[in-house]
């Protein structure tokens, strides 16, 4: 592979992993969860409006997630599937999702981190069925490369550049 | 490893800042972050030692313009330069979509510069990337140094150019930046590759949007 691929997801695809937090919240009571791909871009934010910089949080977050995986190797584990953050009033909750994306769950004392914990592990299931199949459907396995979203236009490429 | 949402009709694309410490990576992106309207970037993260040099990474996220109704954001990085924190400038590299590598021209840090090149060689190809297939910039920095090193001699260090095997990319393509040379061309028999390059003085800016505009073109038009 000369570098990383890309991975694009439709509007269906969209609506069906919002779908699926927004059940994974009512069940969980948790205040907000976000997924962010390994690059750390965001991909989707469901329930209470984060009042920070989504973009940074989610860069933080690739980061923090590939940070512990370099750690759980150095400590003869494959990987930590999860990873808890807990503060005093707002706390994290952080799952793989795939091997691709990471579920981000913020949650205060509505909930406790054992429900969060509990529900979390179902949603991550439905997610990573969802975007495998999504993977699949769209003929593009994690590695295989998205082309030609900008197909003939190089024109307006170099345009935008001057 | 760009995205592309069809949802909220954007492409988001990674580009990472690498080469040796005090380089000018963070400068490099500090000058994009006091220039770029705030409407058009987010804010810019440091993760940073008491004494500023980089410990994990700097992030600041661009937005360069809309082409076919795509929003087309640019997620910048830098990785820390010193040799000792390569596991986490390696984590950086994760689904990067391009590359600028900030060489130092100081005569004095030539060594330095091969050994950050060789370096991130490495550590794309434990991903399993080349650097020679992706959108790959040289920026030559601090230019305005008495002791800068002549570009020549940096491009036979750092850019003396790669094999090209593929028979459908050897063919001569001209550097669009330095009028008379060539990024592919044909040396005895050998067809070579190299990595086009900037000259800049990030401290002043100068050359900083130079490098930005042709690696993010280079990203696009691998979309294109």
């Amino acid at each position: 592979m000369a570098g990383a691929a890309s991975w694009s997801f439709s509007e269906n695809d969209f609506q069906q992993i919002q779908a699926q937090l927004q059940a994974f919240l009512r069940e969980s009571n948790a205040r907000c969860a976000l997924l962010v791909d390994r690059a750390g871009q965001l991909v989707a934010t469901v329930g209470e409006a984060p009042q920070f910089d989504s973009t940074a949080f989610a860069s933080l977050t690739a980061a923090d997630f590939s940070a512990n995986d370099q750690l759980a190797r150095m400590i003869g584990e494959n990987e930590f599937a999860s990873l808890v953050h807990q503060g005093e009033k707002e706390s994290m909750f952080l799952a793989d999702v795939a091997k691709r994306v990471i579920l981000v769950v913020l949650f205060d004392q509505r909930t406790t981190l054992g429900l969060v914990k509990l529900k979390g592990k179902r949603a991550v299931q439905k997610l990573t069925q969802a975007f495998e199949e999504m993977f699949k459907g769209v003929g593009t396995g994690p590695a295989a490369p998205q082309k030609g979203v900008l197909e003939g236009a190089e024109d307006e490429i170099d345009k935008l550049f001057g | 490893m760009s995205m592309i949402n069809y949802a909220s009709r954007e492409i988001n694309c990674k580009l990472v800042y690498y080469g040796p410490g005090l380089g000018g990576k963070t400068t490099n992106l500090e000058h994009i972050y006091g220039k770029v309207s705030p409407n058009t970037r987010g804010k810019m993260i440091s993760l940073a030692t008491e004494t500023e040099r980089t410990l994990f990474f700097d992030f600041l996220p661009v937005d360069l313009g809309t082409i076919r109704g795509f929003k087309t954001r640019f997620h910048l990085y830098t990785v820390p330069g010193q040799v000792y924190y390569n596991a986490s400038r390696k984590l950086i590299l994760k689904g990067v979509d391009g590359i600028v590598f900030v060489a130092d021209s100081q005569i004095e840090r030539m060594e330095a510069n091969v050994e950050s090149m060789q370096n991130l060689y490495d550590n794309m190809a434990e991903y399993g990337y080349d650097v020679t297939k992706i959108p790959f910039v040289i920026q030559y920095n601090k230019r305005d140094l008495p002791n800068a090193a002549p570009v020549r001699e940096l491009q036979e260090a750092l850019n003396p150019g790669w094999p090209i095997e593929e028979r459908a990319r050897q063919k001569v393509t001209p550097d669009p930046v330095h009028v008379g040379r060539n990024l592919v061309e044909q040396i005895d028999t050998q067809w070579i590759g190299r990595a086009p390059y900037s000259e800049a003085v990030a401290i002043r800016g100068d050359g900083v949007f130079d490098t930005l505009k042709a690696v993010s073109k280079m990203v696009l038009k691998t979309l294109s």
